[in-house]
Formats: C-alpha cells, structure tokens, sequence
C-alpha cells in the first residue's frame, strides 16, 4: 500500500471528501433549518416578547450558570423546561408568579447556597423572561429531558 | 531563527502566556466559588468569571496560533514575512479587543451568548485583525515555498475566519440560533482548529525528528481529511435535543466515533516518527510536549467525548458534569498543550538561547497535566452521580450539587496544582536564564 498510496492520492481524497462532506453537512442543515420553523417550533406564538424575553436572557448571560436545552455553566438549573417544572402547563399564572417571586427573592443570602445575582429587572423584562420560557418549553426536543428535574 | 520576521511570533506568545494566566486564575476563582458558593457573589458573580475563563482561553489559543503562524510560515515560504508592520498592527488591534472585553465583562458589558460573548464592535474588531493577519499570511505563502504544512494551516486559519462570521447571526428563534451557534463553536473546535493542530505539530515532528518531510506531509493530509469527513457531520452529535430533525442521532453517533480516528492516527504519527528517528533534539521539553499532546488529546477530546456521544446514552448525559469533565480535557490536551508545545520549541530561538530551563518545563508539563487529569476524572465522577440522580432518580438540581460537593473540592485542589504548573511555565519560558551558552552550536544545528 505505502507504494501506491501517494501523497498526491492523499491530497486528492482530502480535497474531494471535504468539499462533499461540506456539501452534504450545508444541505442537511439547510433541510434541519426548514425543520425548526416549520415543524419542531412554533413560530406563529415566537411574539414580541418572546424576542425581547430572549434579549433580557442574553443581556444578564443567564447561560453563563444555568443551561438551556442542556447548553451552558451546569452551575444552576436547566431552564429550558423550567415552565414545566413550575408547573406552568397546568397553571400558568401560578407558574408565572412563581418565577418572579424567585427572581425578585435572589440574592436569597442562604449560608453555602450558591447565589443567583439580583438583575431588578422592570415588570416588563420579567414577563418577556418568562414568556421566552414558555416559549423555549415547547420547542420540541424528542423527549428531552428526561424528567421535570431537567 | 533563519529569517527576521519569525520575531513577529514573540509579543504574540508573550501576550498569550499573559492571557493563559488570566485564564487559570479565572478558573480556579470559578472553583473557589463551587465550594463556597458566597465567595465574591457581589462584586464578581460566576457568570462573569466564567465568561472570563471561557473566553480568555479562545482568545490566547488565537493568539498562539497568530505567533505560530509568523514563526513557521517564513521557515516553511523560505521568506520573510509580507508585512511587519501589519503584523504589529494585528497584535495591537487583538489584545486591545481583548482587553477591552474582559474589562467590559467586569461592568456586566457584554452579548451574553455562551462562548460569543464578546461586544458586536469587539467581534468587528476581531474580525478586521483576523482579515489583516489572513491577508498577511496568505501573501506570504503565495510569494515562497508551498508546503503541505503551511497550505493545510492556511486552510485552517481561512476556515477559523470565515466560520466566525456565524457569530454575528443571532435569530429570535432559540432553535435556529443553537443549530447556527455550534457552526462556530462546533466547527472551529472540532474541525478546523484541528487542521491548524496537525498543522503546527507536523512542523514540531519535522523539525524535532528530521524525518523526511514527504512522509510527514502525506500523513499530514490523510489526518486532516479523517478529521474534516468525520467532524463536520460530527456536529450531529449537538444537535440531539435543540429542535432539529431525529437523522441526526444516528448522523452524529457514526461520525463521532469516526472522531476519534484522527486523534488515534496522530498518536501513532508522533511516536512513530520520534521513535523512527532516533535522534536526540536538544529541546527534550518540547518533544515530551508534542508526544503529550496528541495523547492527551485522544484521551480528552476523542474518548471522554465518544463515550457520551452516543444519543441513548447523551439522553441521559447531557447538560451535566460529564461535559464539563470532557470539555477540560479536550481542550487541555488538543489545543492548550499544542501552543504549549510550539512556545516551548519556539521561545529559546526567539530569545536567542539554547534550550533552557528544561527541567523546569518538564516538571511543568507533569504538574499541568497531572492536574487536569485529576481534575477531569473528579468531574466525570460528579457527573456520574449526578446524572443518576438527576436523570434517573428526578432529583432536584441544587439537592443533588450539595451531595457532590466533596467533587467540588478536589476539582479545585486540581485547579491550585495546575496552576502552580502554569507560573512554572511562564518562569521557565520567559523567566531568567541563569546559564546562557553561546547561541552557536545550537543554530548550526540542522534541526533547528
């Protein structure tokens, strides 16, 4: 093999299976793409709040301690079925209260707790938080995770 | 040192080391706050440090890839470089942009998108230094010698660049921006990072053995494509649970165990060609470097990920200490030893010395990885428990970090040790020399 097997041949199959594994890499993501907005999200709920709750999200870099869809710091909890675990499909105004009553409470000051900052968010930012949330809670993910404990 | 640019590469190391530092110091605050969750919770809550941490090591391994590239490019062209001054103007733009971001960070200033966090003028500023040291670089290339080794880490730095751009799209739409934001995060670290590592160790495996260079260079291509076919649908592997159709559980499974096949054939590679040559290169530090880091890399980025690569086995996986676990020492043995390695071979010729501290930077390369071999396992045992209990056991999460807690501690004693590692590098690759012997013998030295 090492005699027929020519660093030009190398070369060449480097070329060529790059170009076609992008190919196929850029298509397949093309057709996931399509996917997300017609079929594994809802797009016709992704409102106005919920783009600003996705701004007040990224402006505090919630996702630097907790995670989102299993993406983050893992130093806090999953949030992105956090709606669920607060019981938000059955109760949604419970579930929403709940949460701003969390994040007003913070820094909860508890000894050997790990402390979530105090953001004061407005009235307004909460609500769009939480409806981004909601939102995120209904993307679907095949089943993921695989309990409320996230 | 053959040509007069390659001096270009030494503020570049310098200030990589600089940020390296900030980097360690940033992670063993983060553990510090694990165990005591109230350390600093005013004035520097975790999510800054984090940011700190994550982002600091990007930008220093940019930095070492930049100062490698003006060191290797010449010797590979045989010419100078195109443009000096362009050079310097680079450097200055970059570590003005990453100043400016970490001390952004400290007042809350910043995109909040993990890993992108950088200001949109901070990332345009990246961008501009990152088209000039391209430009730079390419018509350097263009005007000498074409080597297999300076085209594939052109490639790579081509691809580092353009795949950046994806930092810029951020949709409304959470699913759409995960499966755009792993085109950066995944692409770079998983595919075209690993063209500029193969690329900069077939430079140190050239010039440490002396092996004929066709037999690198052919060797060379055969791991970059392995590492390119496998890695870009490799990217299936994120894209399990984020709203993306179900072909990518099986798509990311086959092409992740393919990952791992570069990393293997670069271990093989390495020890091959230092076991072939049997030569002695007076810079022993640098080759226990360059043999440590495709092992390492094989252990952390190839094995650790492979294990939960796996989507029945992610399902349950995901989003706990195991990645955290994997992510350390994926990006210690692939990338962080890399640049270690090219500093240790590069800054005596740079400095105008033989080989020196040695020892020092042997015991070093001990203390680093030791650490972030102990650290890496604490973690996967936290991340073992912790997915049973969370996962299977639906545990509340904050329950079940006060039951890992003693996970916590060794993972910072590690993060101390390492530490301690890092200040023996920087001491024995910028500190002193106590004896300097004449530069002679060791730049008639063909292996130079």
């Amino acid at each position: 093999m090492a005699e027929h097997f020519t660093k030009s041949a190398a070369r060449n199959i480097f070329y060529g299976g790059s170009i076609f594994f992008l190919v196929v890499f850029a298509l397949l993501t093309v057709h996931s793409h399509f996917y997300i907005k017609n079929v594994s999200t809802d797009e016709s709920t992704l409102t106005e709040a919920v783009a600003r709750g996705k701004h007040v999200w990224e402006r505090h870099s919630c996702i630097n301690c907790h995670a989102l869809l299993g993406e983050g710091a893992y130093f806090a909890p999953e949030l992105g079925n956090v709606w669920v675990r607060y019981g938000g499909r059955e109760n949604a105004e419970g579930a929403r209260m709940g949460l701003k009553a969390w994040m007003r409470a913070q820094p909860t000051g508890v000894a050997g707790r790990r402390q979530m900052p105090q953001f004061n968010l407005t009235e307004q930012e909460l609500d769009d938080l939480i409806d981004f949330l909601e939102w995120t809670s209904r993307i679907d993910t095949l089943g993921w995770p695989p309990n409320d404990a996230g | 040192m053959k040509y007069q640019t390659q001096k270009l590469a030494y503020p570049y190391f310098v200030a990589a080391l600089a940020l390296f530092l900030v980097q360690v110091l940033a992670g063993v605050l983060a553990g510090t706050i694990y165990v005591f969750p109230n350390f600093l919770s005013e004035a520097v809550p975790f999510h800054i440090v984090r940011m700190i941490h994550t982002n600091a090591l990007l930008v220093w391994l940019l930095l070492g890839y930049f100062g490698a590239s003006y060191f290797l490019i010449p010797e590979e062209s045989e010419c100078e470089i195109h443009s000096p001054k362009l050079a310097s103007l680079q450097l200055g733009i970059f570590v003005f942009a990453a100043l400016a971001a970490v001390v952004g960070y400290l007042f809350g200033i910043h995109e909040g998108r993990e890993l992108l966090e950088q200001p949109f003028w901070i990332k345009v500023l990246m961008v501009i230094a990152f088209l000039l040291f391209i430009y730079n670089v390419t018509m350097t290339v263009l005007k000498g010698r074409k080597t297999v080794v300076s085209i594939v880490l052109l490639l790579g730095l081509w691809g580092a660049a353009i795949f950046f751009l994806f930092a810029f799209y951020n949709p409304d739409n959470l699913a759409l921006d995960k499966l755009y934001w792993w085109w950066v995060v995944h692409v770079w670290v998983e595919r075209v990072w690993e063209l500029i590592m193969a690329a900069m160790l077939a430079f140190l495996l050239i010039k440490l053995t002396g092996v004929d260079r066709e037999v690198i260079e052919k060797w060379l291509y055969v791991i970059v494509g392995f590492s390119l076919f496998s890695g870009l649908l490799g990217t299936g592997h994120h894209y399990y649970w984020i709203g993306t159709p179900e072909y990518w559980h099986w798509i990311g499974a086959v092409f992740s165990i393919l990952e791992v096949v570069p990393f293997f054939a670069m271990i093989l590679w390495a020890f091959y060609l230092v076991y072939q040559s049997g030569r002695n290169h007076p810079n022993k530090a640098a080759t226990l470097w360059s043999l440590g880091c495709p092992v390492m890399a094989f252990f952390g980025a190839g094995i650790l990920g492979l294990m939960h690569s796996f989507p029945s086995i992610n399902y349950y996986t995901h989003g706990t200490q195991l990645t955290a676990a994997h992510g350390h020492l994926a990006f210690y043995g692939a990338y962080v030893m890399l640049n270690l390695a090219f500093f240790t071979y590069a800054l005596p010729a740079l400095r105008g010395l033989q080989p020196f501290n040695q020892i020092l930077n042997m015991w070093s390369f001990w203390f680093m990885t030791g650490a972030m071999v102990f650290m890496t396992l604490t973690l996967a045992f936290a991340g073992i428990l912790q997915t049973h209990l969370q996962r299977v056991l639906a545990m509340g999460f904050m329950q079940i970090q006060s039951q890992i807690e003693l996970f916590y501690w060794f993972r910072l004693g590690a993060g101390l040790c390492f530490l301690i590692g890092a200040v023996l590098f920087i001491y024995s690759a910028l500190g002193p020399v106590r004896e300097q012997v004449t530069i002679s013998r060791y730049s008639q030295s063909p292996s130079q």
